[in-house]
């Protein structure tokens, strides 16, 4: 710094200006609306104000390349008797509740046996986070390529063991494909919850173990008494955050299905995809996926609520 | 702990162990040995006499050599890469700048706008993804790099605003005094000496934030148009199926090949990554 201000005349006073700029920094209000500036510009372009035209657009008859007129609730009505979107309602409901269950047992197991001591420990715990890592189309291409009708080596394995003579048309039939749907989201989402509360398990302290089970308390007990309750807050969050991705979830459905066989498997958001972009009724579309918008409010209130309850105790 | 006798850890620790990491791992391994077997190997129907599907003795890399000659896949790598770096950059600088703010100073309002940050990252892109389209499209951005490399910031920088905030709040307050009584402005003390010791957080927010930008799909499969345009996923799953035909030799070539930069990222840094996901949840 001294080096610079005992230079010539002439580029101290070039440097007036910056001095006065961090002259005002020094105001602590001044600096922090400089510092979020860019993060406000962003967020306010790209989801404040697509969330208002969102709206202002599931209100209107807007298509591609036509802007449309206002027309007030008419697409909601309409959506309110349209039995495919019924039909994605149900299936989003059915598919974020089952998934979230089996994803929370699933990976609470996995968790706890990764919290044991085995050899290869530091691998396997490395190596399961795989599935999530990996670009979500990208492993539902190598599912949708092992449930292929015709040369499903999933098909070939149970025959093989003798349990199938027919083959099982995986994606082909409706109940089939959620099925098929579940497995996958069940299968990339329980490394998540396993490493997540497993990062929860290491902070309950194994003394409290050890004293519980000095008392006689059995295995099944200690967890139900000690890691589940202390558990409880990680495990809150990490299912409130899965349920808004699960719910919102397109990616999936897009690459096993597109929604098929004859619209039994779509989800809001691939729904809202195939109307407004696949057909081209923005307006419709927009409101398939604003009608979203009621379910995951209520989950990130009860999320607010939970964090600051939390952080007053 | 208490260990019992050995079969019991068997039936009750190794044996799920080794079911759960067959499970999850077995779709990769799949993957590789499809990308490597000839056509004729690989549309066997499922009940073709002795018939061995989970090897194969003639292994081959015309699919890969058809990946990135007969397609754009290249191009794909490289725009991926350009737009998961860029968008990752933009997302830090904002997240850092954002986090100091939100953990470190006192203005009116600072808690509104935490939770404002914090409920934009709970706001998945398939609620926005049709008004955003057409944002993009009076923006001219549509069919552009640009149109990605701008939005992805809105689902990076929420998540890492608030992983910075823990990080910051985390650093004792006196070290900064220290450091403008010595003369420091407030900037050059958030520069020098707080950033410096936030270099973890920075590192696990941006390798997070890099696997989700090189993940993100419906913006990349809305936005852009043109086959030279696309990122790995969407052009894996527009070129590389004619109609209702699946040239699944050369797709699960591009899955494995498109799965590489994120796979090496997160190799190198499992333990910031586990970080930076596990501080995601926490807050």
């Amino acid at each position: 710094m001294s080096a610079t201000t005992t230079t010539a005349p002439s580029v101290g006073l070039r440097r007036a200006p910056r001095g006065r700029l961090s002259m005002l920094f020094e105001d602590e209000r001044w600096l922090a609306m400089a510092l979020l500036f860019p993060t406000m510009v962003l967020l306010g372009l790209f989801i404040a104000y697509p969330f208002v035209t969102g709206v202002l657009l599931s209100m209107s008859s807007a298509r591609v390349g036509m802007p449309g007129e206002f027309v007030g609730m008419a697409n909601f009505a309409k959506l309110w008797n349209d039995p495919i979107f019924a039909r994605a309602v149900y299936n989003t409901f059915l598919y974020t509740i089952v998934t979230t269950i089996l994803k929370l047992g699933l990976g609470l197991w996995l968790a706890v046996l990764l919290n044991r001591h085995f050899r290869g420990k530091a691998f396997v715990r490395a190596f399961i986070l795989l599935p999530f890592i990996i670009p979500t189309v990208l492993s539902t291409f190598a599912w949708k390529w092992m449930f292929d009708p015709t040369f499903s080596v999933l098909n070939w394995t149970f025959r093989t063991l003798g349990l199938i003579d027919t083959r099982i048309n995986w994606l082909g039939d409706p109940d089939l494909a959620m099925l098929s749907i579940v497995v996958v989201n069940v299968w990339r989402g329980v490394p998540f919850y396993a490493i997540s509360l497993l990062a929860g398990l290491q902070t309950i302290s194994p003394d409290l173990h050890e004293a519980a089970a000095i008392d006689g308390a059995r295995p099944w007990a200690r967890f139900w008494h000690i890691t589940w309750p202390l558990l409880l807050p990680v495990t809150m969050v990490v299912v409130l955050f899965s349920v808004i991705q699960t719910f919102a979830d397109f990616q999936l459905v897009y690459v096993l299905t597109g929604g098929g066989p004859a619209n039994a498997t779509h989800l809001f958001a691939t729904y809202a995809y195939q109307i407004a972009i696949g057909t081209g009724l923005l307006s419709e579309g927009a409101a398939i996926s604003l009608a979203m918008f009621p379910v995951l409010f209520l989950v990130v209130i009860v999320q607010l609520l939970y964090i600051r309850r939390v952080e007053t105790r | 702990m208490i260990e019992g006798a050995a079969w019991r850890k068997w039936v009750f620790v190794n044996i799920p162990i080794i079911l759960f990491v067959f499970v999850l791992l077995f779709p990769f391994y799949w993957m590789v040995i499809t990308t490597v077997r000839p056509d004729a190997e690989l549309y066997r129907p499922w009940n073709a006499p002795n018939y061995n599907p989970f090897w194969t003795w003639q292994p081959t890399l015309e699919h890969i050599q058809y990946l990135l000659e007969e397609t754009l896949f290249g191009t794909w790598m490289l725009n991926t890469m350009i737009i998961a770096l860029t968008s990752t950059v933009i997302s830090l600088v904002c997240g850092v700048f954002a986090g100091y703010a939100l953990a470190r100073l006192n203005f009116p309002f600072a808690g509104s706008l935490g939770t404002g940050i914090f409920v934009t990252y709970l706001v998945p892109q398939t609620l926005l993804f049709i008004p955003l389209s057409d944002i993009i499209r009076n923006f001219r951005l549509g069919d552009s790099p640009w149109a990605l490399i701008l939005t992805y910031p809105t689902f990076l920088i929420p998540f890492c605003t608030w992983l910075m905030m823990g990080y910051f709040k985390a650093i004792p307050k006196e070290l900064e005094e220290c450091a403008r009584i010595d003369g420091a402005s407030r900037f050059k003390a958030m520069l020098y000496i707080i950033l410096p010791i936030a270099v973890p957080g920075i590192l696990s927010a941006g390798i997070f934030a890099f696997t989700l930008s090189w993940n993100e799909f419906i913006y990349a499969l809305v936005f852009l148009a043109s086959p030279e345009q696309k990122t790995v996923p969407v052009g894996v799953t527009s070129e590389l199926i004619r109609g209702d035909v699946f040239f699944w030799g050369p797709l699960m070539a591009g899955a494995l090949l498109g799965s590489i930069p994120v796979a090496l990222v997160y190799s190198f840094f499992v333990e910031h990554y586990v970080a930076g996901m596990t501080g995601a949840v926490k807050g």
